[in-house]
């Protein structure tokens, strides 16, 4: 090995871990805004299911899932992990080294984060930790094989870049199915049907969780490439092009989708409201994490404008026709827009070897169609055998003594998350 | 003796400095400010929280309390109108009602003594 494939390969590795070490801290605003737009009485839980989801699931993945994912394939459909236990059987995969895991680990952490927001404030503490670990086991691991390691859909030519469809999609349909075996929180609707407002406790905190998340996006996306130089395209006056790219797409779609987001809330509610134009920053994420590579900067924006008028629609649909409760909107960010980026990549797309809809290539555009019915059939028919194997044994929801007070003191022996503060009744 | 009276003004939160010091300037010396929540007759306004109507009952005001011996109870209220009054909805309400006694925890005294 020269000098030059020295280099390459360390700085090819340095960009994935610099990505995987963004993405990590998408944990961090996962964190905040689901503890910012719920009640303070549930902040401490909030935190601890953001954090177990991190630590059993790299544990887990670690021991098994990433083999799951991407040992060698068994017709398509799932991973042969033996050998690659405990990621021993690493030399019979030249891709599978401690970088590669590491960047697997903190996608896979991200789809199994997105459940506690629907879930929120009236889930078990002892369920979450199950179901957590369910996800990073089984149902993230297989939906991955399918797509990125080596399964059918790759076959077909299924295109989902940096996961709006595996970890999104996966993610947010599970929230879906979850909030809705669930239940609503005690007091969200009334007799008659029609929804209350039960409010985000710190607004300013959700907001700091979203820019948390746009910034770690940075990484999602970008560090997908997997190497940050095409050695191929050495000769090339940009081989990093494909990352520079993406960082464009990925940062017009988010703005698109939040202008987009508070220009239909202003006209629908008569002002622009605060927390949905923060999902709608996160539904334009979402929406363009699968196309980013793609698709060009001006489809990108039409892609984030489509996931603006979603997310706000689907919050509307979930609270006020479903009545599914989910406190912080994961289901219409991460399900519906994951799934309308999986989509658009469809539709938009327009790159070398790879055409959609508008290039007149319908042939992919009915792939990507295919595996985004796959990809949520997947979770959602997982999802409910989990969340009702769960519920059957009683031991999914908290009872309503522990939802009243709060899920701090009952599930954790936390007087509040803000000792020192005074809360209202409400809170 | 003169008659010593409390009283309570409610008002709106921004009104504080200027009253504080309006009230300075014509003598009082002391003062109790509570963050208070409450609604009168028009009760509270409509908002849309992520597209769901809530309507807001209770509205964030100050509570400026103060006993008064000397200075007469209605330099107090002409002050606080002076100030106070927008001609809008929600500018307040003030209350006087009479006290009998009062204690500084500090020395014992008493009544005049004990406001000075």
């Amino acid at each position: 090995m020269d000098l030059t494939n020295i280099t390459t390969s360390a700085i090819n590795a340095f960009w994935l871990f610099f990505g995987g070490t963004l993405v990590f801290f998408m944990q961090a605003g996962f964190a905040m805004v689901e503890t910012g737009f719920t009640r303070a009485k549930n902040a401490g839980n909030i935190i601890m299911k953001n954090c177990v989801d991190f630590m059993i699931g790299s544990l887990i993945y670690w021991f098994i899932g990433v083999g799951l994912m991407h040992g060698t394939s068994f017709y398509g459909i799932i991973g042969i992990p033996f050998g690659d236990l405990f990621m021993n059987g690493s030399a019979l995969n030249p891709d599978m080294n401690y970088t590669f895991l590491f960047f697997q680990t903190v996608f896979c952490a991200t789809a199994a984060t997105i459940v506690s927001g629907a879930m929120a404030e009236r889930t078990k503490f002892s369920a979450y930790c199950i179901y957590s670990a369910m996800i990073s086991l089984v149902i993230y691991p297989v939906a991955g094989h399918w797509v990125w390691g080596g399964g059918w859909l790759s076959e077909l030519g299924f295109h989902d870049f940096a996961g709006s469809g595996i970890v999104h999609m996966v993610g947010g349909t599970l929230a879906l199915v979850g909030a809705a075996i669930l239940g609503p929180r005690i007091g969200k609707y009334n007799k008659d049907g029609s929804p209350n407002a039960i409010f985000g406790h710190n607004i300013v905190i959700g907001a700091l969780g979203v820019l948390i998340l746009w910034f770690g996006w940075f990484g999602f996306n970008p560090s997908s490439s997997g190497a940050l130089i095409d050695p191929e395209a050495a000769a090339d006056a940009q081989p990093y092009l494909v990352a520079a790219k993406v960082f464009i797409t990925t940062n017009l779609s988010a703005c698109a989708a939040a202008c987009t987001a508070m220009f239909f809330t202003w006209f629908r509610y008569g002002k622009p409201d605060v927390s949905m134009t923060l999902n709608g920053i996160l539904a334009g994420l979402v929406a363009v994490t699968a196309p980013c590579d793609v698709v060009s900067p001006l489809s990108s924006v039409i892609i984030g404008v489509v996931g603006g008028i979603i997310v706000v629609l689907g919050v509307e649909l979930l609270d006020k026709k479903l009545h599914i409760d989910d406190p912080v909107g994961a289901v219409a960010v991460h399900c519906f827009n994951g799934a309308w980026g999986v989509l658009a990549t469809g539709i938009f797309a327009n790159d070398v070897g790879i055409t959609g809809l508008i290039a007149g290539n319908v042939q992919f555009f009915l792939v990507q169609l295919l595996g985004m019915v796959s990809l949520m059939a997947w979770a959602a028919v997982t999802g409910v055998i989990l969340f009702s194997l769960l519920k059957k044994f009683g031991s999914l929801r908290a009872s309503v003594e522990e939802e009243m007070e709060g899920l701090d003191p009952t599930e954790h022996g936390l007087t509040s998350a803000y000792a020192d503060f005074v809360t209202s009744n409400n809170d | 003796m003169a008659e010593m009276s409390k009283v309570e003004i409610i008002t709106r939160q921004s009104k504080l400095e200027e009253l504080k010091q309006a009230l300075n300037d014509i003598g009082i010396t002391g003062m109790t400010v509570t963050n208070v929540l409450g609604y009168g007759t028009q009760k509270g306004q409509k908002n849309k929280y992520r597209g769901v109507e809530y309507s807001v009952d209770l509205l964030p005001k100050i509570k400026v309390e103060m006993v008064v011996c000397e200075i007469p109870v209605q330099e107090v209220i002409d002050t606080a109108l002076k100030v106070l009054r927008t001609g809008h909805i929600g500018d307040g309400k003030i209350f006087v009602s009479p006290v009998s006694r009062v204690v500084k925890v500090r020395t014992g005294e008493e009544d005049l003594d004990a406001l000075k």
